[in-house]
């Protein structure tokens, strides 16, 4: 019996059309400032994201510190204690990981693994990134208005978010959801371009099952913003409109500051479910593009096909899916109705079986494999347990009864900062390991990066571990002190000063991070076009790092999936997805029996 | 292999942090053991699957490590695994989706025979209304608040006139009987918290929202906010006393119906002047303080604050701490006057006085553009112009004595006043003058204040 690798086949279509001539710029801002060229985009976003997430990370520490060691820093009141929570929240989840895995993964990956030569929009492209830096600009003006930014929470609920009893009620508020609308319309530039590239610029032979999983997970993602965002965006016009109009979408008649306001008939509720329709999906949003990127990983690494290859693409499929009705077990005591409950609940356990078969894939993958440690390695293998952590409180919250006594305490804050902050933060960290060596042509230093991961990784597990216990014994979130409860032990303070001293040794190490960015920039060990030994298209470039129109005179012809490591008989542990179908010969049975 | 034994000492770690650590559940006070059960179910079905799946990944990086192994195995799937697999995790989710189910049924389905009591949330405290004889709550409506109707009851309703009115933070509630507990808010979002219940709901303006529970241990706990509901948030706290039937009896008979609360008897001005002849000697013939003497300003503060102040001075919920010095000046002074009828009394000979604007003294280096913003916070319960809010149970601030307003600020800083369990009020002061970090802070917030017109 002969041994036939996955998804071999020798036929490759025709070319049906010819290709557009690209325009190529002539100067160095056209190159590098008002660039078309998607690579050069991708930087550009995962630079300003990057930038707008160290703001984020400072802001992290400075809430920290307040609760690890109350009253002592003076600059630290109740109103900037909730605007930093605030601003990271908001910084964290839109403008650093939507903007980080779609703009700037998205941008440089897409076209490079689908064997494109940029995106079908390079113009609107452009457009897309710098409607983004002005959502971030706009945003970080909020901390030089009066009254600040606003510290109404990243959830923003109205009435509070535009009453005076919230910090940044006045300007911040309205920098705030006019920053979203800018930053949703930059998107939707952006994302219209990467889903019709993935549909309509793949090369030949290039079919949708055999993309590798990262342009899965990113094309996905991507089809649930286009979707989810719109939710965000009405919501951010109708309390704007609420705001300086005084509509009544979301504002019921009452009495703020002892004094009746003009509103009457409105929903806070309403607000709610147009939040986490888009909320939720939200979590996928970074969730998929991470998932696809490790699955990537693990398979390089540990030199194996990814387990399950179509499994994994459904499990993406139905996780995007019924992403879009899970989206009130975020509400199961927001006062709306609780019969509710029962179906989102039944929902969200159900939505447990996809995520979890990715789980099991990951780990198949590396069963049987032939494990090289390397940097990225470490952050997936990182990412892998962080996950299942993350995942499995999430089975907590989702399950109804369950989320009574923990919804609105530092369990949530625990949970969701295992599974949609750290775990996605460790594949951004493992890609940029992974790919950097493609962008700029030289190795990231090894010593420096094992570094990051180990105390990244088990500082982050130190973090939010015990963070849990406090939720559950009752702590609740956004207390800016927690003093003067009787169920709280002072021993409970001690988990708070430990967490704070990880968390700040965790920030500290990111620095080594950025210098080892800076560093092998300039003395990192050259590269070559392929040092992973990788199959996907994007180490098959002529030139690293790729020049404009990736790909030299002709693009790639794909005739394989994008998983042929260890194939049986094969030269190499790898075979590249354009190589041709060699006239091999029969691989023996001695030829198996080694694999 | 440093990864797999990392790996493995997370895994241990985090069982032995689990077992080992005296962080869990408060003991529980209420009916929803069921809940605690299903948390114990959750934990078992994840507790297992944590260990085996990651236990699984450290073997796998040490068996199959580059260098031990020479050559992967190419296999692309394996349908049996994969179905397999499929099937445990489903059994898994419907071992912990069934039971949460059948609780979350029994908690929609509130007991016919539950009792009524209604919790009104503010920015940022608490309060609560039970049914009188009628057994019916009023109507309310955001329009119907005012200083003499903070509670927004519909005076016209005559289900309303019975009802009784707990103007207080601290909630009294018998022992075994089931409670449906109906929650409002008359501004923004709060969350009614008691973590020894283990239910939490919602308060939403525009809408009743209700959760329900049974008391089965006495004690007292705390209540919290868990919906952030602007800057004091982490201040709207409270409390629940459960008791025996005759002790809750008797605590609800202690306070006014609704419509005693709108009969309130205004004292007798005249009758007050011979009182006030002994505070006169302190506070002045017109009420208009002395700093040296450390008499503040009474002329034009609320006349409900005023009565407050001297109750709890009477019976030593202020002017008991040791350092307060002159507050414990005022405990007998408070003595002389003898019943409520002559703290009416002396209050309204109070309310006749000319108001003029204490003069500023010890604020005057003070920089009010950095107070203003500091204000904001003090501006939703004081007013936005420092005149006080019967409503929100803030006294009046402009014009009054700004020493004495710093003293105060201290004193709640520093645990002087408000830390008395029966200044029900003082307590969220303690945690206000916390945020104030510094005494520049202090100051500067009062000078602000003295610049209010």
């Amino acid at each position: 019996m002969t041994y036939v690798t996955h998804d071999e086949s020798a036929f490759v279509p025709p070319v049906e059309v010819d290709e557009p001539e690209l325009y190529h710029a002539k100067t160095w801002i056209g190159k590098y400032v008002w660039s078309q060229d998607a690579k050069v985009i991708a930087v550009q976003y995962s630079l300003t994201a990057i930038f707008v997430g160290l703001v984020a990370l400072v802001l992290s520490g400075l809430m920290r510190l307040q609760l690890g060691f109350p009253h002592t820093f003076q600059f630290i009141n109740p109103s900037s204690y909730l605007q930093f929570v605030t601003m990271h929240g908001m910084i964290m989840v839109i403008y650093l990981l939507t903007a980080l895995f779609l703009g700037g993964f998205g941008n440089y990956l897409i076209p490079l693994m689908v064997g494109a030569r940029d995106m079908v929009f390079p113009y609107v492209n452009m457009v897309s990134y710098w409607v983004y830096l002005f959502a971030v600009l706009l945003l970080l003006a909020s901390f030089f208005v009066p009254g600040g930014p606003t510290g109404a929470g990243w959830t923003l609920y109205p009435p509070q978010a535009i009453l005076s009893g919230t910090p940044g009620a006045n300007w911040g508020i309205i920098l705030m959801l006019v920053s979203l609308a800018f930053f949703i319309i930059g998107f939707t530039m952006g994302g219209l371009n990467y889903v019709v590239t993935v549909l309509q610029g793949r090369t030949r032979g290039m079919t949708l099952m055999r993309l590798p999983l990262t342009v899965w997970g990113i094309f996905m993602a991507t089809v649930l913003a286009l979707l989810a965002f719109p939710a965000l965006f009405v919501s951010a016009i109708m309390m704007t409109l609420d705001h300086l109009l005084g509509t009544s979408f979301f504002m019921p008649a009452l009495v703020s500051q002892g004094k009746g306001l003009e509103h009457s008939g409105g929903s806070p509720v309403l607000f709610q479910h147009l939040f986490w329709f888009f909320g939720h999906p939200e979590v996928y949003i970074v969730a998929l593009p991470a998932f696809g990127i490790v699955s990537d990983l693990i398979s390089i690494n540990a030199r194996r096909n990814i387990f399950g290859y179509r499994m994994m693409v459904w499990a993406i499929l139905a996780i995007g899916g019924l992403s879009f009705i899970v989206w009130a077990h975020h509400m199961y005591v927001s006062g709306m109705n609780p019969y509710f409950g029962f179906f989102f609940a039944t929902t969200t356990l159900i939505i447990a079986v996809p995520t979890a078969l990715k789980v099991y894939n990951w780990v198949l993958t590396l069963w049987r494999g032939d494990i090289h440690l390397t940097v990225p390695m470490l952050f997936a293998i990182g990412f892998v347990f962080t996950f299942v952590n993350g995942g499995l409180t999430g089975l907590f919250l989702g399950n109804v009864p369950v989320d009574l006594p923990l919804s609105d305490t530092m369990f949530v804050v625990a949970h969701f900062h295992m599974v949609m902050a750290v775990s996605p933060i460790l594949v951004v960290f493992g890609a940029i390991y992974h790919w950097y060596p493609k962008v700029t042509g030289r190795m990231l230093n090894d010593t420096m990066g094992r570094w990051h991961f180990w105390i990244t990784f088990v500082g982050t597990y130190c973090i939010y571990y015990p963070m849990h216990y406090l939720g559950i014994l009752g702590v609740p979130r956004r207390y800016y002190a927690i003093e003067g409860t009787d169920f709280i032990p002072q021993s409970a303070h001690s988990v708070n000063v430990g967490i704070t001293v990880a968390a700040l040794i965790v920030a500290a190490v990111q620095i080594l991070f950025l210098y080892n960015l800076v560093w092998s920039y300039f003395r990192g060990k050259p590269s070559g076009g392929n040092p992973w030994r990788a199959t996907t298209l994007e180490w098959q470039t002529p030139e690293t790092p790729p020049k404009h129109g990736n790909f030299g005179p002709t693009l790639p012809a794909v005739y394989r999936w994008a998983y042929d490591y260890s194939v049986p008989g094969a030269a190499e542990d790898f075979i590249p997805q354009n190589q041709p179908p060699a006239k091999a010969a029969p691989i023996t049975p001695a030829a198996r029996a080694r694999a | 292999m440093a990864l797999a034994i990392v790996l493995l000492l997370l895994v241990v770690g985090s069982v032995l942090f689990h077992v080992l650590s005296p962080w869990y559940f408060t003991p529980i006070a209420s009916n929803w053991g069921m809940i605690d059960d299903t948390v114990h179910i959750t934990f078992w079905v994840t507790g297992i699957v944590f260990v085996a799946v990651n236990l699984f990944l450290a073997w796998c990086v040490v068996r199959y490590r580059h260098g031990k192994v020479k050559h992967a195995m190419y296999e692309p799937e394996n349908k049996k695994l994969e179905g397999w697999l499929v099937v445990l995790t489903s059994v898994g989710v419907a071992a912990m989706l069934a039971p949460g189910l059948v609780v979350w049924a029994k908690f929609v389905d509130v007991p016919k025979d539950a009792a009524v009591v209604e919790v009104v949330g503010k920015q940022w405290y608490w309060s609560y209304r039970f049914p009188g004889a009628d057994g019916v709550l009023g109507t309310d409506d955001a329009r119907f608040i005012s200083d003499k109707n903070p509670f927004g009851i519909n005076p016209d309703d005559p289900h309303g006139q019975d009802d009784v009115l707990i103007a207080s933070p601290e909630l009294h509630l018998p022992m075994g009987k089931p409670y449906k507990a109906l929650l409002r808010s008359t501004d923004v979002l709060h969350d009614f918290t008691v973590p020894q219940f283990r239910v939490k709901m919602d308060l939403v303006p525009g809408l009743v929202t209700h959760l329900w529970f049974t008391p089965t241990r006495a004690g007292k706990f705390d209540v919290l906010c868990e919906e952030l509901c602007g800057v004091a948030h982490f201040t709207m706290r409270g409390k629940v006393v459960v008791e025996d039937d005759a002790a809750f009896t008797t605590w609800l008979a202690s306070y006014p119906t609704f419509a005693q609360s709108m009969k309130q008897v205004a004292g007798d001005a005249v009758a007050g002047q011979q009182g006030f002849a002994v505070c006169a000697g302190c506070h002045g013939a017109q009420g208009e303080g002395n700093p040296q003497l450390n008499a503040p300003k009474l002329a034009g503060q609320g006349d409900w604050y005023l009565k407050r102040q001297l109750q709890y001075f009477k019976t030593g919920a202020r002017g008991a701490h040791e350092k307060d010095t002159f507050g414990k000046m005022m405990a007998p002074m408070a003595a002389t006057l003898a019943d409520e009828a002559a703290i009416d009394n002396v209050v309204a000979y109070i309310k006749t006085l000319p108001d003029q604007p204490a003069s500023p003294t010890v604020t005057k280096q003070s920089h009010a553009a950095d107070g203003s913003t500091l204000y904001q916070t003090c501006g939703v319960c004081h007013g936005a112009g420092g005149q006080g809010v019967q409503a929100t149970n803030a006294p009046r601030l402009k014009g009054m004595s700004d020493w004495y307003m710093v003293t105060q600020l201290k004193n709640f800083k520093n645990g002087v006043r408000g830390a008395h369990p029966k200044d029900l009020y003082g307590q969220q002061m303690v945690w206000m003058a916390a945020a104030l970090t510094n005494d520049a802070a202090i100051e500067n917030v009062v000078g602000y204040i003295n610049t209010l017109k």
